[in-house]
């Protein structure tokens, strides 16, 4: 095989991985969506954040509005401090909830947030005001047994 | 006292294998750091690169895209039947595509193209020592490390991370086969999940960084066995043998280290 096959072999072969490198890149991963839109970000503070995750999505009315950049701990008020990315295309009033959300049963966690009605929209660091944490599992439990419990001793008395 | 002669003599013999593995290590490290040093040639004339590329890469492509086709298409049964228990065979395509770009792509390309181009390297650089190719170069004041080993170790570093791209893409493609086009999971649901699922930071650019890695250690191990290969014809064979079960061994060993670096103790 003379030199200009083999380069032309070559080209061939480096144009397909870098066609693959692309295919996973755009079709297998997430480079489609949310990064070459731009995007504005805001706060909010859970008492129990569950097992919400970084990248998570953000949904409004079920939709995908933006994804968690953040989760951090406040020293001073003992709370997670999760930070969204959200779409500019999506504006959201200032008097929107936050709320923890797990899709199915076992699914994954993500933040609901539900429009309120203030004329003025969330803008680039501004804080969500409104938050409901993470159902806790345990918690429900001993909530609806202790309740349980209530319930027992009232007929003896 | 009798069962003293043989005991020092085996300790001898092990004392004397753990120096020499580690002169070779030492050898091979100082071979590498010439090597890098020394392949201005490589880059200048870079057709000798471009053949290796050809002969490293090319050539292999027909085993990496027929093993990824039916790595993709087992892990597509296989999660099927484990995912469907769960009731939740929509996300086969995350099985199939996380698999695959975190560890069966690079890993599997890896020991392939050890087994495919790696021993071909060495057997190649080992018969050119064995017909005193390399002493002939020598005595004519041409560098063989530059001239031969340099454009063969670019040549193989270039060629894994496209092997490996290539690898998960065609093992994506008979996921996609088996799981949308035979059993007839929900086409929407399946690359929409994958999307959901697979990062290009965190998992893309990982495996192709391991991919690199495994590229480097596979054509350094075999460009070095073969240089360092004892110039007969058994010395060639046991070179070439070397080179495969070392590289197999760098491959698992290394895969370990970097997806404990990458994929544990982050906050994903």
């Amino acid at each position: 095989m003379n030199r200009s096959m083999i380069d032309l072999w070559v080209g061939i072969f480096v144009a397909a991985g870098f066609a693959a490198l692309l295919f996973l890149a755009l079709k297998v991963g997430n480079l489609a969506t949310f990064s070459t839109n731009d995007t504005y970000q805001v706060h909010a503070k859970f008492a129990n954040i569950g097992g919400l995750k970084v990248r998570g999505p953000v949904k409004s009315a079920g939709v995908v509005v933006g994804r968690v950049a953040d989760i951090r701990f406040d020293n001073e008020s003992y709370e997670a401090i999760v930070t969204m990315t959200l779409d500019v295309s999506y504006q959201f009033p200032r008097d929107t909830t936050a709320k923890i959300l797990t899709s199915g049963i076992l699914g994954e966690q993500y933040i609901g947030l539900e429009a309120g009605g203030d004329g003025v929209m969330l803008k680039q660091g501004d804080r969500v005001r409104l938050t409901q944490s993470a159902v806790v599992l345990e918690n429900l439990i001993s909530q609806f047994l202790f309740n349980k419990a209530a319930e027992g001793k009232e007929p003896a008395k | 006292m009798i069962e003293v002669a043989p005991l020092r003599s085996r300790l001898e013999r092990l004392g004397s294998t753990v120096t020499s593995q580690v002169w070779r290590l030492g050898y091979a490290s100082r071979f590498l750091a010439y090597l890098v040093l020394h392949s201005g040639t490589a880059l200048r004339r870079f057709r000798l690169t471009i053949a290796e590329v050809y002969f490293a890469g090319v050539l292999s492509l027909v085993i990496i895209l027929v093993s990824g086709l039916f790595v993709g298409m087992v892990l597509a049964l296989q999660g099927y039947e484990t995912l469907q228990r769960f009731g939740a065979s929509e996300s086969l395509g995350v099985l199939v595509a996380l698999s695959l770009v975190r560890e069966l792509g690079p890993v599997v390309a890896g020991l392939l193209f050890a087994s495919r181009a790696g021993s071909a390297i060495t057997a190649e650089i080992g018969l050119m020592k064995a017909t005193e190719q390399i002493s002939a170069m020598e005595m004519m004041a041409v560098d063989p490390i530059a001239r031969v080993v340099a454009p063969r170790f670019w040549g193989g570093v270039l060629s894994m991370p496209l092997l490996a791209a290539l690898f998960s893409g065609a093992g994506i493609f008979g996921g996609y086969l088996v799981g949308v086009q035979l059993i007839g999971v929900d086409a929407g649901a399946f690359w929409s999940q994958m999307q959901a699922a697979v990062d290009v930071r965190e998992d893309i650019m990982n495996g192709v960084i391991k991919s690199v890695v495994f590229g480097v250690a596979v054509t350094w191990i075999s460009v070095f066995e073969g240089y360092d290969a004892v110039p007969t014809a058994e010395g060639v064979s046991r070179a070439t043998t070397r080179t495969v079960v070392t590289s197999s061994l760098a491959i698992l060993a290394l895969d370990f280290v970097l997806t404990a670096l990458m994929f544990t103790g982050g906050n994903g």
